[in-house]
């Protein structure tokens, strides 16, 4: 589904990633850990298309198509979905209109008719209670006074809305208390179906208690310099991160 | 010929016609004749104002200096029929429309039928025996102190006057549709309006400027005297929707007595040049003023709003927020003037100049001015001028929205607020509707 092969990616002339491998398979949950600055965020937001973020190497293919050459509208409405790690507060813009737009301009791209209201507000419904999300935050201008919790449910629903193939969650645990994160894991593990694969960007251990990894991976210096199952998230907890410092810089 | 000497050709040629207009129509109605007179001073030794004028600083009026326009005249005949002004309908089926074309009320091209009981609407000649009407006229809007002001006195003979009777709340809407129809030669459209709002009146006027069809330049010069009485409350809307070459000033003075309400709102979307002057007037105790202002703006069209509100009496509130896109080569500009007289003490006044600027090339400048006399009042203001919220437009491009759809949504929710507060809903949905049109055109020129 997604073959990341040899990224490279610098922003404001500083190089981040630095010769990246990834290969997620249709229902794959990817965890991806690592220290401050090992470049997390910066994967995400190449994979979403930030034009800040410039890629100097290397190739994405994303279900058979080049992703880097896609506008970040394009790569949205080709399945892709980015869970943002501060979601963008946009006043004077409805929540609902917002993913009305949104929803059926995906459609359009895959030909399909545009929800009518009612249908539009029926699924709305639906996904709404995936999340716990009140009715009102739907009418409310998109994220505008929302707190950190409510933002980061904003995205999960969003992305129920959206159905993608390829989910990246970008540190959707951070600022969450538990209960929160309760909900949003929730949310999530509802719409893992077996087909739809996930790439779970975090800091934190705890999140892959209720996001249960295939896959672990450590991004260190721009690269992934070692994988494994959930267990690796485990032992990083424990251990921190220098024991694998020490191990990149032994083998270089 | 210099541009000063053309300043001054253009102003004596004003006059000219002023003094022909005078001995021409000026004996039927022989109680306005001293007042043209005095204006017909005023303009003679002020002129049409330069750039040196430091409130005419942004505007260049060369444009209008150098063509050689003629006045249209009350003995002009005119064309428009009522399927004409229909499509400028925007408040309603019920809403009465007043076609005013190049300056004077064209009635038959109007639908004036269901107008309410205690609600009178005409021209100079049917409210010649209302002594309080004409005692208002021509007296509200100081042509001693604006020399564009005194252009519109002393060549306008076909002012349309709205008066409201005493405690008549109207619902139904009044819109004035000022019809400019550009003809052979460029055309001075001296247009003129007097509402009098009685004690405890309610109602809704709305002022649209349109062109139809093509031909020479036109320019428009608009005085609007609104008198609000005691306790009334009056809904006012200017819109602007000329055509691209439009030449457009006008000047709106509101005085407000006891107890009254105001809401006006001025969304300026056409015309080449176009500068809109408000001048409010809290006359009173315990008056609410609102202002709002949306301007939007591509080419090179030039829109200067230039509003004064006139706190004169303690314990009023008023409260103006302007908003501006202004994309391509254009320029806006904003200079809100608020006066806190001596008396003014308890003033709760507030002021917000909020900009978009889409392009390189488009300007703002914007100018809050505060003077305060007094020393117990709330004051405040603020200005901003950005770009539209790179993040913002990535989140929802992020989401599969196109680029062209994501900007156009940013932007009609940057400009909304300011029609939103538009009280009419079918007014409201129509000035969105005309906003969302200008806003596309914004977006394919970008």
């Amino acid at each position: 589904m997604l073959s990341i092969k040899d990224i490279k990616a610098s922003v404001e002339g500083k190089q981040i990633l630095n010769g990246l491998n990834l290969e997620v398979k249709p229902g794959e949950v990817h965890a991806i850990m690592g220290p401050n600055g090992s470049g997390k965020s910066t994967l995400a937001s190449v994979l979403a298309g930030r034009e800040e973020f410039e890629v100097e190497g290397g190739t994405v293919n994303f279900l058979g198509k080049d992703l880097l050459d896609m506008s970040p509208e394009d790569r949205a409405r080709a399945g892709m979905f980015l869970a943002f790690q501060y979601p963008v507060e946009i006043p004077g813009v409805s929540n609902a209109n917002f993913l009305k737009t949104a929803v059926n301009e995906v459609r359009k791209s895959r030909r399909l008719a545009p929800y009518d209201s009612k249908e539009f507000l029926k699924i709305m419904k639906e996904k709404m209670a995936l999340v716990e999300m009140d009715k009102a935050m739907t009418q409310r201008s998109v994220n505008e006074g929302f707190s950190g919790g409510e933002k980061k449910r904003n995205e999960i629903f969003q992305m129920a809305m959206l159905e993608p193939t390829l989910a990246i969650l970008d540190e959707t645990d951070s600022g969450l208390d538990i209960d929160a994160l309760r909900i949003v894991s929730n949310g999530v593990n509802a719409l893992r179906d077996g087909n739809r694969s996930f790439i779970v960007i975090t800091h934190y251990q705890r999140l892959l208690d209720y996001i249960v990894p295939d896959f672990v991976h450590v991004l260190y210096k721009g690269r992934i310099v070692k994988s494994g199952t959930k267990e690796l998230a485990l032992e990083l907890e424990e251990k921190g991160y220098d024991w694998i410092k020490e191990e990149v810089a032994v083998g270089a | 010929m210099s541009t000063i000497t053309k300043y001054q050709t253009a102003s004596t040629a004003f006059v000219q016609e002023a003094q022909v207009f005078a001995d021409l129509y000026g004996s039927a109605h022989p109680t306005l004749a001293a007042i043209r007179k005095q204006a017909i001073v005023a303009f003679s030794n002020r002129g049409i104002p330069t750039m040196k004028h430091e409130e005419w600083k942004y505007v260049n009026l060369t444009s209008i200096a150098q063509t050689d326009y003629r006045t249209a005249s009350p003995a002009d005949s005119q064309k428009l029929s009522n399927s004409d002004a229909e499509q400028y309908r925007y408040a309603g089926k019920d809403a009465i429309l007043c076609v005013i074309e190049n300056g004077k009320l064209n009635v038959a091209a109007s639908t004036m039928t269901g107008i309410p009981a205690g609600v009178r609407i005409g021209s100079i000649d049917d409210f010649s025996s209302d002594a309080a009407v004409m005692s208002h006229l021509f007296t509200h809007a100081s042509f001693e102190e604006e020399a564009m002001v005194a252009l519109n006195t002393m060549l306008c003979y076909s002012p349309i006057i709205i008066k409201v009777d005493a405690k008549v709340k109207c619902d139904t809407v009044i819109q004035l549709i000022f019809a400019t129809v550009p003809g052979v030669d460029p055309l001075l459209i001296p247009a003129r309006v007097l509402v009098v709002a009685g004690e405890q009146s309610e109602f809704t006027v709305v002022e649209s400027y349109h062109t139809l069809g093509a031909g020479a330049l036109t320019f428009n010069n608009v005085v609007s005297e609104v008198v609000v009485g005691k306790a009334a409350r009056v809904h006012y809307s200017k819109i602007q929707v000329e055509g691209d070459e439009a030449q457009h000033i006008n000047y709106h003075k509101v005085n407000m007595a006891r107890d009254s309400y105001q809401h006006l709102t001025t969304l300026s979307l056409g015309g080449a040049i176009v500068r809109n002057n408000l001048n409010i007037r809290l006359d009173a105790e315990q008056v609410n003023a609102y202002l709002n202002g949306l301007y939007v703006l591509n080419q090179k069209q030039v829109i200067d709003n230039h509003t004064l509100v006139d706190h004169a009496m303690p314990n009023c509130y008023s409260n103006e927020l302007y908003k501006g896109i202004i994309g391509d080569q254009a320029q806006g500009v904003f200079n809100g003037k608020i006066w806190v007289r001596e008396d003014a003490q308890k003033t709760n006044a507030y002021q917000s100049n909020k900009n978009l600027l889409l392009s390189n090339q488009a300007s703002m400048n914007t100018k809050p001015q505060l003077e305060i006399y007094a020393d117990d009042v709330k004051c405040s203001h603020g200005a901003t001028t950005g770009q539209l919220d790179d993040e913002a437009l990535f989140y929802l491009r992020a989401r599969g929205i196109g680029e062209t759809v994501a900007r156009s949504l940013l932007n009609h929710a940057f400009a909304a607020d300011v029609i939103e507060q538009v009280e009419n809903e079918t007014l409201r949905e129509s000035l969105m509707q005309l906003l969302d049109v200008k806003l596309s055109a914004l977006q394919i020129e970008a």
